[in-house]
Order: C-alpha cells, then structure tokens, then sequence
C-alpha cells in the first residue's frame, strides 16, 4: 500500500527532490522513500548482494543527483525493506577485510520489484501519452 | 501482509533496542570507512578524505532519528517514555497523587455504582433470549389481570407471539418430612417456553402439561434454590416432594441467571398456575373479578407497540361487552417488566436519574477541584517546561507528556474507584432489604460498567489535564526561564483558577443541599405517624396451608394458636391478621376472620421487657 502512495507521487520526484528541504515534509519524503526503495530493489536484483555503501554508490552513479547529498537517508529504507520481507541481510567481510552489512533480494522482494516494474511502466506511458497530446487531438 | 510483518518487527524492535542501535552504528562506520578510502583514491588528503565522506553521508543524528522512527513503534515508545516520566514526576510528590487519585476515586467510583444501578434496573432488558420484545401487559399502572381476562387475551391476540402468566406465592415446600417456607412463582404453562428459556436440568413444564386445574404435579427448581437446599443434585429430577402437602415431582432445574420475569425477586420454586387450588387451598382462576395474575406477552416481529396497544384495545372492547359485570372500563397498557410489572418503573426511573444527575455532579466537582490543582502544579513546573522548549522540544509533545500525567491520575483513581464501587455493589446485591423475602437488587457490575468508568476516566483526565494547556502554550520560555514560575504571575489574570474556584462552590453547594434534603426526608418518614405504636410489637409468620389445613379447619387452629401465643410469658396481647401495616402485603393467610384483631393487637400489644 505504502509503495502505491510513492508511486502517485514519483513524478513531482524528478522536478523537486531536493532531500535536504524535504526532511520535514512527510508527503516528499514518502515520495523520496519509495522511488529509493524501487532503486534499491533494482540495484541488487542485477548486482546481487551488496553493503549499504555499494548500494549508495551504484545509485548514485546511475541518478547522478539523487543520493549525492544525503547517502544516509539510504539507510531507512533499507530497514524498511528489510522489515517487509522485500530483502534480507547478514554480515560479511567487506573488500577492505572489515565487517559489513550485506543486502539481498528475497524471492518476495523480487516479486515486489515486478509489480512495481510494471505498475511504474504503465504509469510513465500513460503521463508520455499525455504530454504527446496536441490541440488539435482533442478537438 | 506485508504491513502485518512489518508491524510485528517493529514490535519486537520496540522490545530489543540496544542490539539494533548497535548493528546501525556499526553500519554507519563501514559506510564512511568505504567511503573514506575512496576519496583517499581519488587523491584527497586523509583529514579532508574523512570529512568529505561525513559530509556526503548527511546529518548522522538526523538519520538515527529516521532509522529509529522506521525501525520501532515511534507512538508507543514515546508514550511509555512519557507515561515513565510522569509516573517520576508523580512519585516525587506523593501528596498531590494522593489526593488526586482519591479524589476521584471517589467521583468515579459514584459513578460506576449509580451507573450500575441505572443497567440493572433500567437500561438491560429482562434476561432471556430477545428480552427487549417482552412486555407487561397491564391494567393502567396496575400490573394485575383476572385469570379468565389472561385466557382470552392468550387465545385471541394476534400481536403476540405468546402472552403467559404469572403470580407470586408462598409455599411450604416438603422434602423430608417437615415443610420448608419458600418463595414461588405460579406461572402459566407457556410461561418458560414464550421466554424462549432453556432448563439447566431436566425439563420445564408445558402447555401441553395442563389439562384442566390441578392437573400438573410438576416443579421447577431455581438454580439457587437446587444449590441451596439439594446441593447441586443431579439425581434431583423426577423425586417427589409435597408442595403444602400435595404431591409433585420435579421436573427441572432453571437456568442459572434466570430468576423470573421480575427484577427484585428471585423465587425458590416455578409450580403451574393451574394447581392454584391446591397451592394456595382456594381457587381465583374461574373468578373474572379477580385481579391477582401478572402477564407478560413476546411482542411479535414486526409489531409496533402502538399496533399492540390498537389491537388489546379491541379485545377490552369485547370483553366488555360480553362480561359487563366484571369487566367495566376494562384497558390495557404495555410497560417493561421487571419492577413489579411496570408499575415501579416510573419511580424508579426517576430515582435512578436523580442519583446518576448527582453523580455526574460529584465528578464534575472533583474534575474542577483537579484542574486547579493541575494548574497550580504546571505554574510550579513552568521552568522546567521552559527549559525543555528552549532546548527545542516541540509545544505538542509538552502537551502530550501533561495530558499523560493528567491521564495516568485519572486511570489510577478509576482502578480504586472500581474496586470500591464492586466491593459496595456486591454488597448490595446480596443485601435483603426484609427478612424472609427473597427480595434484592441485582445490580452486580458488568462489562459495560468497567467500559463506562474506564471512558469516564479519560474524558476526566483530558478534561482537568486540558486546563493548564493554556498556561503552558501562551507562555514566552525566555521569560520561563529567567523568572522561573514568576513568569505565569501575569497569566494569574486569566484567572482560570478563579472560575474553577466557582464552578467548584456551586457544585458543593447544590450536592450539599440535596444530600441534606435527602436525609431530612429519610429522618421525618422514620419518625411519621402510622397510626399505631410500633414499639415493642413482634411479628410471627406463618401459613397454615404448608401444613395441609384448610377450610373449617383454620379458625380452629388460630384460636389455639393464639392462645398458645397469648401463653406466652411477657405477651401482653395476641392477634392475627392476614396483612401487616407496612408490609408488601402479598403474604396471605386467607379465609379468616380476624383482621380487625390484628390491628388492635398492634395498638395494645406490648411486650414486656423481660430481663
């Protein structure tokens, strides 16, 4: 329920999510929690376990803005997942011989990130339609 | 589901803390030792690598907070943090909770009690299965009817889905040899099927049982009475007994909660109505002019009172017409059962609204006597409220920690206020106001009184924790906490205190005068005129028909027994009568001459004090 919540509000993610401001606004930050969540369902469906650093690192990498500013807010929702059964962790040794914390996809959160998959695609083609719509196609 | 498993591992975060505190710095560490190292690859001095990394992290106590609030029960963690403080605070000084607490005790607890009585004798309907379709089919306000008037409105009632009968009686009931007095009711034959009652034991008696009068030697036991005097029995069923002499065997055993079709009293023994001749050793069945039965009648689905008032309005028609000589100006009411008929009803009603209209006075009081209290405190606390508003706590989660305490009071008096008012309700259920009778006040309490006290109990304490909000949200905490509670002199001109003081006056003062109206009342109707003297008169009860005499023979037996009492050393006078003043009057000996005897035997008879 709370992923369908996020997905209503994915869109004005892209234009305003500046996570610093956001941190006292429940609506934004729900918005903020679920497309992360998404992301990090993703993230470990291609590259497999990971710790929370490499999780922030390879999102970072790939939305650029999102998770430069706040890596830790990263965290959260990784409990979260992990308290909905979407993923789950143990300890391991990290690359530089420390322990770390290592996340991975549960058969429930791969489930998970199909629904969300296809919900957020449909979604996404029904706004592109609208925003290909002209004048003269309503008329 | 998801939300379900979530829920239940934030429950148990909730219980085990420390460890996940643990995992979560640990976590944190690694992030900026990754992290660190990273930027020591990418060239950054060390310092400048490590302070780089925290940076990107974000605000670390920000992000516990999160962590924390996502992994427990964010709600009930601070409720108990708050309900632990309060219960500090509140032990710190034991003389303002002591007060409080029993202040409203005891507006709480004369809430439960009156309250209880209001469902016992009001709100529940009669205890049997759809008990709110029972009616009391009377007479004006007079529960009374004939028994041949019942019959007729039995057979020919289209509104009922059955109408039964019912008289109160005394009885000698012989198991052993000697006759025990007890307490019964003559009922209908239809009596406990209309009431959709099951036996405990046994079976009940039916219409089918009846053929003509004195035709159904079959008793039903109460279950008190089968505790009582069979020791819970089973073998009971199917034994003869001799119910004044005649022989009956018994049938059944009632239900437990099941006590008749009237609230006050509980009966020993169900016999049918149509050995009424051998019961009570004459028969008022066949005499149309004869008030003494009670009926009861099931209001059939889909019948509106008026529509049953419409309808037996008919049948009086009717019977008037037919029976002129008896039946003159013959109609019928419907009323709740319970309290003798309904014809109690009103009154008792009316009581009962007086005392709870009293009670919600007393708590009111005392709400306002702990809103100045409550006040007086936060005034006393107003720099420690300061110094946590400075320190950045928010107005709201200030409230909620006062409204805690105010609650927790308040819970606390309503545990002792319900454990005083079910100590004083047992009590008066078992209490039997006159000797002999089987006459109580069941009004033990039930769910629906915890419910009540326990809401009673909130609405309290948010009432008087709600009056010092104001004092502690207009306030400036710089002032706070330069001045201390100086600070709040100027507010004193708000003045709630003032009012509370008033309100608090006017309620003492309208709750001391009508206790003192009460009483005066009560003293001057002890000491009334009744007409004879009292004093020194003794009173001895007996029913000659438990012991099988009937007819011609009681004169006989009177007069010996007179003498025999006349006899008696210290006895200056003897008479008998068949009702005594100020008694309910339904205890009979009948067919004697003698009630004239009786009262001059109470204006003369004196005992002498024999020491």
């Amino acid at each position: 329920m709370l992923l369908t919540q996020w997905r209503c509000g994915i869109l004005l993610l892209v234009t305003q999510m500046s996570i610093g401001e956001t941190r006292h606004m429940k609506p934004k930050r729900d918005v903020q929690q679920g497309t992360l969540a998404l992301m990090v369902l993703k993230t470990l469906d291609v590259l497999g376990p990971l710790h929370g650093y490499g999780v922030a690192r390879r999102i970072e990498q790939i939305s650029g803005e999102m998770l430069s500013v706040n890596q830790g807010t990263l965290y959260p929702v990784l409990l979260r997942l992990e308290q909905e059964g979407a993923i789950a962790s143990e300890w391991a040794p990290s690359e530089n011989n420390r322990r770390a914390r290592f996340y991975r996809l549960t058969r429930a959160g791969h489930k998970l990130l199909e629904a969300e998959k296809r919900d957020w695609e449909q979604a996404a083609a029904i706004i592109t339609r609208f925003f290909e719509v002209k004048v003269e196609d309503l008329s | 589901m998801r939300f379900l498993r979530r829920f239940i591992a934030r429950l148990s975060n909730s219980v085990t803390k420390r460890r996940e505190d643990e995992r979560m710095r640990e976590e944190i560490e690694e992030h900026l030792a990754l992290q660190t190292a990273e930027n020591l690859r990418a060239g950054l001095p060390p310092a400048e690598a490590r302070r780089q990394a925290v940076l990107k992290f974000g605000a670390v106590e920000a992000i516990k907070e999160d962590y924390r609030a996502e992994r427990g029960m964010l709600f009930i963690e601070n409720l108990l943090q708050d309900s632990r403080y309060a219960l500090r605070m509140l032990r710190k000084s034991p003389g303002f909770t002591l007060i409080a607490i029993v202040t409203l005790a005891l507006g709480i607890g004369a809430n439960a009690v009156v309250f209880s009585l209001l469902n016992g004798l009001v709100l529940r309907p009669i205890n049997v299965p759809g008990g709110k379709d029972i009616y009391q089919i009377e007479q004006g306000k007079d529960p009374s009817q004939s028994y041949p008037n019942y019959l007729d409105i039995r057979d020919r009632n289209r509104a009922f889905d059955g109408v039964a009968a019912y008289e109160i009686e005394r009885a000698g009931l012989d198991t052993n040899g000697t006759p025990d007095p007890i307490w019964i009711y003559e009922t209908s034959g239809n009596y406990f099927d209309m009431l959709r009652v099951q036996p405990f034991l046994g079976r009940f008696f039916h219409l089918s049982d009846e053929h003509g009068f004195n035709s159904s030697p079959y008793l039903v036991l109460s279950y008190g009475y089968w505790q009582s005097h069979f020791q819970g029995d089973r073998g009971v069923i199917g034994r003869v007994v001799r119910l004044n002499r005649h022989v009956y065997s018994i049938a059944g055993v009632a239900p437990p909660d099941f006590r008749g079709t009237e609230i006050f009293y509980s009966p020993d023994v169900f016999a049918p109505i149509v050995d009424q001749e051998q019961i009570e050793g004459l028969n008022s069945l066949t005499d149309r002019g004869n008030n003494t039965t009670w009926l009861v009648g099931r209001l059939k689905s889909g019948v509106t009172v008026s529509q049953a008032k419409a309808h037996l309005d008919s049948i009086a028609a009717v019977l008037i017409k037919t029976y002129p000589k008896n039946d003159e100006g013959l109609h019928f009411a419907l009323g709740r059962p319970g309290l003798v008929g309904d014809s109690l009803g009103g009154p008792v009603r009316a009581f009962v609204a007086g005392l709870m209209l009293l009670a919600g006075l007393i708590l009111l009081a005392a709400c306002a006597n702990l809103g100045s209290l409550f006040s007086a405190r936060a005034a006393d606390r107003w720099r420690e409220v300061a110094l946590r508003l400075a320190l950045g706590s928010s107005r709201g989660r200030i409230l909620r920690q006062l409204l805690t305490e105010a609650v927790l009071v308040s819970l606390g008096g309503a545990a002792l206020g319900i454990a005083g008012s079910i100590a004083l309700l047992r009590a008066l259920s078992a209490w039997q106001p006159i000797p002999d009778s089987p006459i109580n006040v069941p009004v033990s309490p039930d769910a629906m009184t915890y419910v009540f006290a326990l809401l009673l109990a909130l609405l309290s304490g948010l009432l008087f924790g709600l009056i010092p909000v104001r004092q502690v949200m207009r306030a400036n905490p710089y002032q706070g906490i330069k001045q201390g509670s100086d600070a709040l002199a100027g507010m004193r001109r708000l003045s709630v205190r003032d009012v509370l003081l008033a309100l608090q006056i006017a309620l003492c003062a309208v709750l001391v005068t009508s206790s003192l109206v009460a009483v005066r009342g009560m003293v001057r109707s002890l000491h009334s005129n009744f007409g004879f003297d009292p004093r020194n008169a003794m009173q001895v009860d007996t029913d000659l028909s438990m012991s099988g005499f009937s007819g011609d023979q009681l004169p006989v037996v009177q007069r010996r027994l007179l003498e025999a009492v006349s006899g008696i050393p210290g006895v200056t006078a003897a008479g008998i009568s068949n009702r005594v003043p100020l008694n309910l009057g339904w205890a009979g000996s009948f067919g004697l001459p003698g009630q004239h005897h009786g009262l001059q035997a109470l204006q003369q008879g004196r005992r002498r004090h024999s020491i």
